[in-house]
Order: structure tokens, then sequence, then C-alpha cells
């Protein structure tokens, strides 16, 4: 088997689309990668960093009103922190729906499915509440501008992201021997370890407790001020050199050039060039991937000196990335925007809706879906296998989205004869081509393609 | 009460919460109970049980070990959030094992860690993808798992693996006719994924009422509630209060898991919440239990303990030897079970972590052998493979 169109479109895109067109080659999905990201002009999220002057007018609020209780200025105070704070919350949901726009309409969806995967890969949650709902400004700033970059680039701008750094613990990390630990203060692992363990080298790497110590030492500097967000403070960092997978780093004047020096050298090892491989095809491919296509990708990796469009380049080279259609099951947040662009959602309409329609047809179900927006479980991001999203609980939801929401944006939906050639093209089935016009209505027909496997798998 | 009564019974915060963890059960034969607590995020056993008469204590944790804890035995003392629990250590219904671990070492990931003391087979993470509790099931011919629950979005491997699933009632509050219920029976036929999760998708789509052709029902004040009951320790009440209603009626094993463990910094005030949890949790299944109580034996166990010394941020990092905690009326409690191995720098697994002493698998193993009569050699090589059981440490009255 080769790549047809419906394939590309619905395995590395956000599905088909009764008006836009599909990659009829290698070239053309690669391709969404190199052309201007009118997606993300279309439809704007400021970076995290443009937010900081906004942020540290609601932090410089909030302590206004703090130093101001039981005086009589705290009632003013007080509701002048509560107006910022809240427009900058209705900022950030707008953010949201920005996000989920841009899935509908784009013309380049791989750049959006790859945007999702690095996210994940580099996992961050809001832990302050004045960072709430800014994941999607972390990803624009942070991960969207180097999906077709240098996968070195991606680390550094991350690891040196306040999103990451607050996520991760690495604020409350002090190199127990700096100035600024002042004896009381000391490290913390968990950035260091996360770092080898799921970023770069993966678990199964050639490393040792003893390298991630030594990471942990070298991290330390990296921290987080307002306004200006990301800081080295050199008084923070552990004196001396430190040694990590066999090389010494630093020793002079403590610098960020010697942190970036590690990130590249993690970012060149061996292991890292096969873990990502490996992620990259479990995400797009099957959950149990072919070798020879994971070292085919992870060769690329090395020969292209970390350039990721290489990597997936060998990826959709491979057969496997052919063969395999279908043993990937949609991650709720794709079965919700691949559904939303088969049914033609115009991106306004999903602009429209206020808090309480986002909350019911789009946040909410997507947590009983189990995939909450944003709000990950853990630093390892969601889990791959088709086994841990249909569930009978999260199957359910699925269901109940798919008989329910389509029906309330729009007052007449698609006949479901025709949705099944929109949604699915040559790749429906008899089965779901007999339930699509033996339905009784249309919403229970364009209900059943969509809780169909052959729509949620890819 | 039946199984649709029961997802009714929970209402809509089961299925509007994404943070709640899944309940797996099993039924079999006697009236002896097993409640496994998962504690995910590497709970540190060194604060949980403090080992008070080790000088060395004070000297690795100068700002942890400087809180008083509750006495318990002259050279344990406990942490203050479990004050609730002293009347079960007085009336031996709670014992600890201190200096456990999987034979999990060195990398001390959470994610492989947990892996392993689910699926409970030793180093070879790649190797096992079903739990130890479905091998057990394989191992008590009268065994059945009911319904491995699946209500959220946390895998629990314990009961993974081959398992019946219920039958399928279409009827109810799913906007769904008949002939689309039919039809999904139909599009769902060839897969075999979706087919057996399709079924019990459809009774508890009905059960819980959340559609309906204009409004989806998952209402932002419900939500709100949920995730607010979820944030609190309450939500470790209703999962017990959850298990404890299926163990009075068929189900004979419960496990579940609560998160929150990881305290990289400020870990007074973090396993504090997450040990208030706990005791909830035991403390409504002893209540809600009643005089089944007395047939019961919980055990609470994590992945991995946390290093000997306090971090830089009055946390503690990923260790490896950790503290079990067995409660119940069939524990022979108010002890603590295994060895003390010491805080010498030597004495430290690489210098830096308590020395485990004991296989944590060694506990759950000798409590299927006393409830469940489950060969000694069953156990090492099918339920634990790799598990050597020596010495009985008495765990059951």
């Amino acid at each position: 088997m080769a790549l047809t169109p419906e394939k590309a479109a619905i395995r590395f895109g956000e599905g088909l689309s009764p008006d836009r067109p599909l990659p009829g080659s290698i070239e053309a999905v690669l391709g969404q990668l190199t052309e201007p990201d009118l997606s993300a002009e279309a439809h704007e999220i400021p970076p995290f960093d443009a937010l900081l002057p906004a942020l540290g007018k609601v932090e410089a609020a909030r302590k206004a009103y703090r130093k101001a209780r039981g005086s009589d200025r705290e009632q003013r105070l007080n509701d002048a922190f509560k107006t910022l704070r809240r427009d900058q919350l209705r900022a950030r949901m707008r953010d949201h729906q920005q996000f989920l726009a841009r899935s509908l309409t784009t013309e380049a969806p791989f750049r959006e499915r790859l945007t999702r995967f690095w996210g994940d890969h580099f996992t961050v949650a809001p832990r302050v509440p004045l960072l709430a709902f800014t994941t999607p400004n972390y990803l624009e700033g942070a991960v969207r501008p180097h999906v077709a970059g240098r996968f070195a680039d991606m680390l550094k701008a991350v690891v040196t992201h306040p999103s990451m750094l607050i996520y991760l613990d690495q604020v409350s990390s002090f190199g127990p021997n700096s100035k600024a630990a002042r004896g009381r203060r000391g490290l913390n692992e968990n950035l260091a370890r996360e770092l080898i363990e799921l970023h770069t080298l993966g678990v199964g790497g050639a490393y040792s407790q003893a390298d991630v110590r030594q990471l942990a030492e070298l991290l330390t500097g990296l921290t987080v001020g307002l306004p200006d967000g990301f800081a080295f403070r050199p008084a923070r960092a552990e004196p001396g050199g430190e040694q990590v997978l066999g090389r010494l780093y630093g020793g002079g004047a403590a610098s960020l050039e010697d942190i970036f020096a590690v990130l590249e050298d993690l970012a060149a090892h061996p292991d890292t060039g096969t873990h990502l491989a490996r992620k990259l095809a479990v995400h797009f491919c099957s959950d149990v991937p072919n070798e020879g296509m994971v070292a085919a990708m992870a060769r690329a990796y090395r020969d292209g000196d970390g350039q990721l469009v290489p990597v997936y380049a060998a990826m959709l080279e491979h057969p496997f990335a052919w063969d395999s259609f279908g043993q990937k099951v949609k991650q709720p947040i794709d079965f919700i925007t691949s559904a939303l662009r088969a049914i033609a959602l115009p991106p306004r309409s999903l602009a429209k809706l206020n808090r309480r329609e986002v909350q019911s047809y789009l946040t909410g179900p997507l947590a009983a879906m189990g995939q909450p927006l944003f709000k990950p479980l853990g630093p390892d991001g969601w889990p791959e296998t088709a086994e841990a999203w249909i569930t009978p609980q999260g199957l359910a939801a699925r269901l109940q989205w798919a008989m329910a929401v389509p029906s309330a944006f729009f007052r007449s939906l698609p006949d479901p004869r025709g949705f099944v050639d929109t949604s699915l093209g040559n790749l429906a089935d008899e089965r779901v081509r007999f339930a699509a016009q033996a339905a009784e209505t249309r919403r229970e027909g364009v209900g059943l393609v969509l809780a169909s496997p052959g729509f949620q798998r890819r | 009460m039946d199984r649709r009564g029961f997802i009714a019974g929970l209402g809509c915060s089961l299925a509007a919460s994404p943070l709640l963890t899944p309940v797996s059960f099993a039924a079999t034969a006697g009236e002896k109970r097993l409640v496994v607590i998962i504690l995910r995020g590497g709970m540190d056993g060194m604060d949980v049980l403090r080992p008070t008469g080790d000088p060395l204590l004070t000297r690795y944790r100068p700002r942890l070990a400087a809180e008083r804890g509750l006495e318990l035995d002259g050279f344990y003392t406990l942490h203050p959030a479990l004050s609730g629990l002293l009347p079960l250590w007085r009336a031996g219904d709670l014992a600890f094992a201190p200096a456990v671990s999987t034979p999990y070492r060195d990398k001390r990931s959470h994610f492989d860690g947990q892996d392993l003391l689910e699926a409970g087979t030793g180093m070879d993470v790649s190797l096992p993808r079903d739990g130890w509790l479905n091998r057990l099931l394989q191992v008590m011919p009268d065994a059945q798992s009911e319904t491995a629950f699946a209500v959220g979005r946390e895998e629990m491997r314990l009961l993974a693996g081959p398992a019946p699933t219920s039958s399928w009632s279409p009827d109810g509050r799913l906007d769904m006719s008949p002939q689309a219920r039919l039809l999904l029976q139909e599009v769902y036929h060839d897969d075999p994924l979706f087919q057996e999760a399709g079924a019990e998708a459809v009774v508890i789509a009905d059960s819980l009422g959340l559609s309906s052709d204009d409004s989806f029902a998952l209402s932002k004040s419900e939500m709100r509630d949920a995730i607010k009951r979820n944030a609190q320790a309450g939500d470790a009440d209703v999962l017990a209060r959850f298990a404890a209603a299926r163990l009075k009626e068929s189900a004979r094993i419960a496990a579940f898991s609560l998160a929150g463990w990881d305290t990289h910094r400020g870990q007074r005030a973090g396993l504090g919440r997450a040990l208030e949890k706990l005791q909830g949790a035991i403390l409504t299944l002893k209540s809600e239990l009643g005089p089944h109580w007395a047939q019961t034996a919980v055990v609470a166990m994590t992945e991995f303990g946390r290093t000997a010394r306090e971090n830089g941020s009055q946390g503690t990092d990923h260790g490896t030897g950790g503290a079990l905690l067995l409660a119940g009326g069939a524990v022979r409690g108010g002890r603590v079970f295994g060895d003390w191995p010491g805080l010498e720098e030597a004495a430290l697994y690489a210098r830096r972590d308590l020395m485990p002493v004991a296989d944590v698998r060694s506990y759950p193993a000798w409590l299927m052998r006393g409830l469940f009569s489950i060969e000694q050699t069953a156990l090492e090589l099918s339920v634990f493979p790799g598990l050597r059981l020596s010495r009985d440490p008495g765990v059951l009255l």
C-alpha cells in the first residue's frame, strides 16, 4: 500500500473536509511546513513573552491589594486587581478558541498536529494562578516556531521558558554552594531528570543517577522573574564544573552558554534520535511501530544534524506509514477538531461561543473523554495506546458528543449519506455506509459516522 | 444493588470527574476482602513512618524532621496528618513496613516504577501487558473480574487484561433511537476494541443521562462542582465509598489509586494533603464496610520512596526504599513489619536512598496467600514472577 490523499489527510493532518484540498504526495505533506504559517496569522495567539507586561500588571495589582488589606483602599484595589485578572483570563480563553479554530480550516494541518505532538513531548501545566490558561502562549513562542526546525533549538526554547521552569520546579533549585542558597537552600532534581528521561535520551537511554544529579547542578541559575520572564541568575548557580554523560561543562564563571552546550549535546546524543523517532512513529503510525521505520527516522535525525523535517520525511517515505493505516485512534482533541472540520464548522461559529457553550460543547466533553484541554496528568503527557482512550467511559463521552454537539451548531446537518464521503472518502466501509443511510434522522446519521471506528481510527 | 443502579447512584460526579481514577473489582467466593491502593508519585515513606529513633534522621532532614510526629512504638513516629488513624493502630488494625521497594532500581522514573508495581513482574518493563491482580484471577478458578470499571483517564493495570464485560442493556437516557443503537452495533461489528467498549459505553452514557438534542448536559456548574469536589480531599472518600459498596456485594477485591505524592518542594503541606486523602479513604472503607471490616485487608503502596536527605526546596527527590501501609480488621496490626536498614551513608542505597530490605510485592503476596489460600508457588511463578517468598511475616490474624 502507498499514500492516498485520504490517508495522508487523516493520518498526518486534521482529517477530511468538504472544501479543503487533500495532500496528494509526500512532498505536499512536507510542503505544508515550508510555507508561511497562514493559520497562525488568521487565528493569532500572542506568544508568552508578549503577555509579560500584562501579567506584570496583574501581579502588581495583586500585591498592591494585599498590602492595602485592612485599609480604606482595600476594596478599590481589590476591584482593580479582579478586573485586570478577569480581562486576562478572558483573553486567554479566546486564545484557546483560536488554538482549536486553526485546525478547522488550515491548509497546513500537519503543522497543527506537530505543534500538539511536540507540545505533548514538552508537557507543561500552569502551577501558579498567574499563568492559568497560558499553555497556548507557551506553545506559540517555544514550540510552534521550531516544529520544522532543529530539535536542539526547540529544546533550548523550552528549557529556558518560564512555563517549563515553573512546571518542573527549576525555579526552586539552587546550587547548594551558591551565594543565593546561603547554606539553606539547595538542588531540586525534577527538571534535570525529566529533561533526560522524557525530553531527550528517554528512560531506556544510557545515563545514570549521577548524570541527573550533575545536570541538576548545571541547570542551577535558570529561573523566572517579572517583568522579564526568563532569567539566568549566576548567584544561584552551583560553583565549579559538572560532568554530564562523560563531558565536563562549566568550571569558570556561571553562564547560560554552558547550559546551552549540554542541551546541544543531549539533543545530539544517539539515544535521543532513537527516542524521538520512536515517539513520532508511535504517535503517528502505530502503538507498536515498525523497527525499520524507527531506525530510518533515527538515521535521518543523526545525518540531518538534528533537523526535524528529514525525520518526518523518513517516516512518510517508509511503507509502514501507509501499511499501518487505522492502527491509531484519534485522541479526544483530534477527534473533536477533525469532526468539526468534517462538518465544516466556520471558525467564526467557534469564535462566537460564549464561555458556557465552550464548556458544554468543547472543554467539558474533552474532559469527559479523558483529555481535559491543556490539563495533562503528568510531565509524560497523554497516553498513546488505543486501549487507553477507547474505554467504556471515554467512548461513552465520544458517543454522546457525536450524537448531541454537531446538531447544536447547525439547524440542519448535512445528509448523512453525503457526509460519509466528505468525512471518510473512499475509506468508508459498507457497514458505516449502511448505517448512514438507514439512520432515521440526520442527527443520528451524522452521529453514527462520527462514532464509527472508521472515523475514530487513523 | 445492580450495576446499572450502581453507576446511576454515583450520579454525574463520576462522569464529570476527569480526574477521578478507575476502580477495578473482582468477585470470588468467601468473605475475605482485599483493597489495593496505589499511591502514585512516590510517597516519602520516611516522612510517613518516621524513624525518629535513628539519630541521623534530624541530620538528613533538619526541616522535615523538626515537626513532631505521633508516638507509635518508641522508635517510629507517625506523620501528624494521619492522627485519625491512631485509634486503628491501637486497635491492632494498622501496620507498616518500612524500606520496601519493587525490584526497580536506579532510573527512578515514576512511569516505569508504577508500571512495574502494577504489573508486578520484576525488572522487565516491556514484558507484561496485564496486571498482577488479573493474573491472580487466573489462578483462582472461581474468580471473576467484574467490569474493569474504566471511569476516568488513568490506566489501572492491576486488573488490566482479558476480562469479561457485562451485557448491553439498550434502554434509558442516551439520546439514541432503538434503531440507531442497532446501527451502532452494526458499525462496531468488525472492530473488537470498539465493540467491546461500545456495549459498556452505551450503558454508561444512558445511566448518566449526559446528552440531549440541543444541550450537552455537562453544565458548567456541574462541571465546576465536580472539579471542586475532586480538588478537595473528598474525592478519595468517593472512591472508597464506591469500592465499599461493591465489596459489600459480590466484589472481594478492589483496586484504585490516589495521586499527589510527588513532593519535590514544600513537602510539609503537599504530603499532608495527600495523607489526608489516604486517611479519609481508609476511614471511609472502615465505616462503610461495617462488620465486613473484620474480614478486610487494605494495602497501600507506592512506586518508590524518596531521597533520605531533604532537598533544597523543602521537599525530597525520587529515591528507592519506601514504606507500605496495611490496614483492616484482618490485619495483625499495631506493629511495624520488617527491619530498619539504618541511615549511615554506607547503609544507604547509592549513598542517597533508603536501602530496601524487602520486596514490596511480598506483602500483597502474603495477603493473597492468607485471604484467598493461593498456593505459594502460584504466587511466585504466576502472580509475581521472580518473587521469592521466604519467611511469613504474619501480616494477617
